[in-house]
């Protein structure tokens, strides 16, 4: 069974970065869907059954801290894994979006095999791909 | 926080960013701090705002040519003139750069925020920032070319307003 993925950065490259790493990984992606922040984020996940979400902290209107609080609040969207993809590497954000729930986080920069790593992590506890 | 730290701080993110998301080398060819207006510029200029208890501005300097490789680099496709893509990179090295440089000045100076990116690309232009503050300027070569990363940070009390300003002559972007 394919799983659709959401990325969600303000950065087009990014997401084109991240779409391009994620069809390497080998496991079973079906839609890439993007958001450039946090906002159009959740119009996305009103719209599509998402399986998983990677997200950039800062971002304008709605940043990922943002996006990770409402995604937990919610009964729909819950349950789904967020992972993290940010240039914050303080303790106090991190630190904020694994207390919110993140499943996981990769700092900025990155290498293909960090975020496929990181990924396999994932997808072992949490995803039916 | 003294001027090597930022210094070294600067040099190892730059160095790092561009290693691992373009797979490009940088020499550093010089370190300076600087203040008042400096020359006016050709290329591509990115600021980032930090804030927190120390506040200040980063910026990233480099060549069209340089910005296109970069682009080149980090997207896999050949780029040789600037478009909104090419902006979009720039700003994102930038963003890792300066953010490199906040996380390790963090476990001294305490928390910091980072604006989002702004990038600048013409011909002959100055940027000026308001304020007295000293830019801690570090100088690359990459590719042949010319990479300035800068820097100014100063207590938040002691600046009173750190804005980057386009002045003097602009043209049109080809």
């Amino acid at each position: 069974m394919e799983s659709d993925v959401l990325v969600v950065d303000d950065s087009a490259a990014i997401r084109k970065i991240l779409q391009r790493v994620l069809r390497q990984t080998g496991m079973a992606i079906g839609t890439v869907h993007e958001a450039g922040d946090g906002q159009e984020a959740l119009e996305l996940l009103k719209a599509h059954k998402i399986d998983l979400v990677l997200s950039d902290i800062n971002m304008p209107k709605m940043d990922g801290l943002q996006l990770l609080g409402a995604m937990k609040a919610s009964p729909q969207w819950n349950g789904i894994p967020v992972m993290m993809i940010t240039t914050e590497g303080g303790e106090t954000k991190v630190g904020e979006a694994v207390r919110l729930g993140a499943a996981g986080y990769v700092r900025k920069p990155f290498t293909a095999d960090q975020i496929k790593e990181k990924l396999a992590g994932i997808v072992e506890l949490a995803l039916p791909l | 926080m003294n001027n090597e730290t930022l210094v070294n701080a600067m040099s190892q993110a730059t160095t790092q960013v561009f290693s691992t998301m373009l797979g490009l080398e940088v020499q550093v060819v010089g370190s300076s701090v600087e203040r008042g207006m400096p020359d006016a510029t050709d290329g591509l200029v990115s600021f980032i705002g930090l804030a927190g208890s120390w506040a200040g501005t980063g910026s990233l300097t480099c060549s069209k040519a340089l910005g296109c490789r970069i682009s080149s680099q980090m997207l896999m496709t050949e780029t040789t003139s600037i478009d909104e893509e090419v902006l979009d990179v720039v700003a994102e090295i930038t963003n890792m750069v300066i953010g490199s440089v906040k996380t390790d000045l963090e476990a001294e100076l305490g928390p910091l925020g980072l604006s989002i990116p702004t990038v600048v690309f013409g011909r002959n232009f100055t940027t000026k920032s308001a304020g007295n503050t000293d830019w801690f300027v570090v100088r690359f070569q990459c590719e042949g070319e010319q990479l300035i990363v800068k820097m100014c940070l100063a207590p938040s009390d002691k600046v009173s307003h750190v804005i980057p300003h386009s002045l003097g002559q602009t043209c049109s972007v080809d």
